[in-house]
């Protein structure tokens, strides 16, 4: 089962019950650098980083689809994309960006600064959470396998039925899409219910609920988002295969059944979906707006109140999808009042960011440019939403381009731009060096320009009724003057360019950071005056994270430990008592010693790796399904039956005595 | 169980112990207990899509295969009873493995598996029986519905059966790694979950007439 990682005083032996035999049939892998460190890691920092690049490269991809898309639509009747290639261009490029893109990058920075923003050693199931990402991977790659067997999925990423049944798209594509998402979510859900636990039972002493930094706060509620929302889609997801590979009529109009039943699955999973996304960036920027205005987070109980709020509000909203489809007055109306009314807790955060900066002293960094070109973008996205709410507003606009301008302002806007933000942000703890400023700049306002030129005319192409998902347009209907569709559609693709360009530059700036002849210097301890629990330590951080177990008192807990206050009664004086190295100097100098993390075991990956198995056995051959399920049975007893740390006869050479990690000095 | 109990004891200063770091920052609830009341959570709503999937089609079907006609009542009656008697010989074994009565607390876990086992095997009578009688899962969509959900029941109880099994085994070879009687109680968690999503399914399926 799983390890409780945090270290209580007096229960420091190893958590091994059976310490004699080793159970593989293998040597544990208990390697901590090279290849075999990474693929058998259970160290969360470890796999927040695979998260990361995994979810880069899939960004890469779902861009490359997107610009195949935006090339298609630049001219009249274009000739780039089939009907049936463009339908699958824009089905997988959605899906890539929501499922292989922004919500492993949420895991990414979920798993790497939730453990150090609340004192941890570890999540709480490092195992687990190694699998987590093992599931993501292989789910993301059987998808994208769909594109060299027969072709993707092509029914959007909604995949509304009964377009999504086999006599209107037979190949295997959707049976790709629906699997592999099954496999996702399994990486989502054990991914939530570790990070859940994590937070509520693993943070420092002192660190209660209103002390724990905002963005493990967002992260937090996101998690249960997440528990309570993939189970949904799994029961749709379910259905469509059976419907799909086993006959069954739930979608099947002429066998009587509702299509609407899809609608309502997937969007009861979809709009709790679109928080998923984008809340984690809201944690991202209101780390980042308070660092870089050198103020705390103004009303950091309404933002944390009003996160959860939009949890909740969250789950009432979903028809609001749907309104289109002849829902009936009384539930239009109940769906159009709920969606205003989320309004609000996101108008609330909005207005915290804003005051978060008044008064305070600005620095311009990329990180907080981002993160003000979030509140902007999001604004602007936010304010087509509340068009969307008013019914028979949105009744004119669906299906139309205006909703997908909506949607990019809101998830690139918000979700990609906070994203980035916490990339700048945070690069030099995770790296240890820092990402060019220079070329970051010109990242940051290529991405606005073409941001703003690519989804900015779709406003207008939309509320001039360009539908949504035609592979062509023509010149004979594109309209005169201002409102010219060729004009805007042009526009928008040079736009899209713009800012593919402008996310090339981060790979750029990210690959000369660290190598070349303009390789950064190793970044300052504390290079931002940051005011979270994950500067106090080194940069990258040690493999145990803290040398101890750090005491909290405040919120901010690390710029409180740096400043002390010397004002008199309602004012305040901040003073710098210490440094970021001076303080990590107390941490080393005082440092717990019989630290023991769990070792690294190769169950995890193996279990992940089955799932594909069974699910190619779903769509070509039964008899896969079987050798599927063999291994992974035997991976799960194999990992029930695994003590927490390897013995000490695994290493090589063997260690005497401890079961304890050799701790490398600098990760 | 004994750290727990430490914690719980502390848990509650939280208001009034307001001295910096004094605050319980953990629930004293293990981990492991956490997760799997979470997962149930989870569990809640997997099966709250499969219902309504139910509730919504149970009326569709063209033939005389409808509920009302392939419903054996009794028979169901009897093994939901089964599996209901299995909920209570889980706690027994659950209260055994408290008191750290190995011997005994496999006995209640090998029992609480046959009885599982017995309402699984009188699910497959029962399919069958449906089957014969020309009530295949594609024959309507109410059939469709009600194998897929009772079918995610069945694989739930049958997962559970080999849990029990799989902790028996593991006990017997001294094989638990950590505490052994929390295992026996996260099994019993799950297992009682199933136990009472089936009496939703029973009443909500088989006594309301359609």
């Amino acid at each position: 089962m799983a390890l409780i990682e945090r270290p209580r005083t007096g229960d420091l032996t190893p958590a091994v019950a059976t310490p004699e035999a080793t159970y593989g049939a293998f040597r544990r892998p208990v390697e901590s650098t090279g290849w075999k460190s990474w693929l058998f890691t259970i160290d969360h920092k470890k796999i927040g980083i695979m998260y990361g690049v995994t979810a880069m490269f899939f960004f890469l991809v779902g861009g490359l689809e997107a610009l195949l898309i935006r090339a298609q639509l630049a001219g009249p009747n274009g000739t780039i994309l089939s009907a049936d290639k463009y339908n699958q261009m824009f089905t997988m490029h959605a899906t890539t960006m929501v499922f292989l893109f922004v919500m492993p990058m949420a895991a990414a920075f979920g798993n790497y600064f939730v453990p150090l923003q609340i004192g941890a050693r570890d999540v709480a199931f490092p195992r687990i959470n190694a699998f987590s990402f093992w599931c993501f991977l292989a789910g993301a790659i059987f998808i994208n396998t769909s594109w060299l067997l027969g072709g993707a999925a092509d029914g959007g990423w909604f995949m509304y039925a009964p377009n999504s049944s086999v006599p209107f798209s037979p190949t295997n594509g959707i049976d790709f899409w629906g699997l592999g998402l099954q496999i996702t979510g399994i990486a989502s859900l054990t991914g939530a219910i570790n990070l859940i636990v994590t937070v509520i039972n693993m943070r420092a002493p002192g660190m209660t609920f209103m002390k724990m930094p905002i963005f493990t706060w967002m992260i937090f509620v996101v998690q249960f988002l997440l528990v309570f929302a993939i189970p949904v889609i799994t029961v749709a997801l379910f259905l469509l295969m059976f419907q799909r590979s086993f006959d069954a009529t739930f979608f099947s109009v002429e066998a009587g059944a509702d299509p609407l039943l899809w609608q309502h699955l997937f969007w009861i999973f979809g709009h709790p979906e679109v928080y998923i996304l984008v809340l984690p960036s809201f944690g991202i920027v209101s780390e980042v707006l308070p660092v870089f205005s050198k103020k705390p987070l103004f009303g950091y109980p309404l933002v944390v109140f009003s996160g959860a709020a939009i949890g909740f509000v969250g789950w009432g909203v979903w028809a609001h999808h749907m309104f289109a489809s002849g829902l009936g007055p009384i539930s239009v109306a109940v769906f159009s009042v709920a969606t205003m009314a989320i309004a609000i807790p996101t108008g609330v955060k909005i207005v915290n960011w804003v005051m978060t900066m008044w008064g305070g002293k600005l620095r311009y960094t990329v990180a907080m440019l981002f993160a003000i070109g979030l509140i902007v973008q999001f604004t602007i996205g936010g304010l087509s939403g509340v068009t969307h709410a008013v019914a028979p507003s949105d009744t004119q606009q669906t299906d139309t381009y205006y909703i997908v301008a909506h949607f990019h302002y809101v998830l690139f806007g918000g979700a990609i731009l906070g994203i980035f933000a916490g990339l700048y942000y945070w690069w030099p703890k995770m790296f240890g060096r820092m990402l060019s400023e220079k070329i970051g700049m010109w990242n940051f306002w290529l991405m606005i320009i073409g941001l703003n030129m690519a989804f900015g005319p779709m406003h207008i192409i939309g509320l001039q009724g360009q539908p949504r998902r035609m592979y062509v347009w023509t010149e004979a209907r594109a309209g005169e003057g201002f409102f010219n569709l060729g004009f805007w559609n042009l526009i928008s693709s040079i736009g899209a360019f713009v800012l593919g360009f402008g996310v090339l530059l981060f790979f750029y700036n990210a690959w000369r950071t660290h190598f070349g002849k303009h390789k950064a210097p190793p970044a300052p301890l504390d290079p931002w005056d940051a005011r979270s629990l994950e500067w106090l330590t080194t940069s990258p951080p040690k493999e145990v994270n803290f040398d101890r177990t750090p005491v909290v008192s405040h919120l901010d807990e690390f710029f409180h430990r740096k400043y002390e206050d010397r004002g008199e009664g309602d004012r305040h004086d901040f003073v710098q008592v210490a440094t970021a190295e001076e303080l990590l100097a107390i941490e080393e100098a005082n440092a717990d010693a019989d630290i023991h993390l769990p070792s690294p075991s190769f169950w995890p990956i193996l279990l992940a790796f089955s799932l594909p198995i069974m699910a190619y056995g779903v769509i070509y051959n039964i008899i896969m399904i079987a050798v599927g399920a063999g291994i992974a049975l035997l991976a799960m007893y194999g990992w029930a039956l695994e003590p927490a740390t390897a013995p000490a006869s695994d290493y090589d050479p063997p260690e005497d005595g401890g079961t304890d990690l050799e701790l490398a000095t600098n990760g | 169980m004994a750290d727990t109990a430490v914690h719980t004891a502390a848990g509650h200063d939280d208001h009034h112990d307001d001295h910096h770091g004094g605050h319980y920052t953990s629930t004293g609830l293990s981990n492991n207990k956490l997760a799997m009341w979470l997962f149930l959570g989870s569990e809640c709503l997997l099966f709250g899509g499969l219902i309504s999937t139910y509730m919504l089609y149970r009326g569709r079907h063209t033939s005389n295969l409808g509920p009302d006609q392939v419903w054996d009542i009794p028979f169901t009656s009897a093994s939901s009873f089964v599996l209901l008697m299995s909920s209570l010989t889980m706690v027994l074994a659950v209260t055994a493995a408290k008191r750290h009565d190995d011997r005994t607390t496999n006995v209640w876990l090998s029992i609480t598996a046959i009885l599982g086992s017995l309402f699984v095997a009188g699910q497959v009578y029962e399919f069958t029986t449906f089957y014969r009688e020309g009530l295949g899962f594609t024959t309507s969509l109410f059939s469709s519905s009600f194998y897929t959900l009772t079918g995610f029941h069945g694989v739930h109880v049958t997962v559970g059966v080999i849990l029990l099994l799989s902790v028996v085994g593991m006990i017997i070879r001294n094989r638990i790694p950590g505490d052994k009687a929390e295992v026996v109680e996260l099994v019993g968690l799950y297992w009682h979950f199933v136990d009472i999503v089936w009496i939703l399914i029973f009443t909500l399926v088989y006594l309301i007439p359609a």
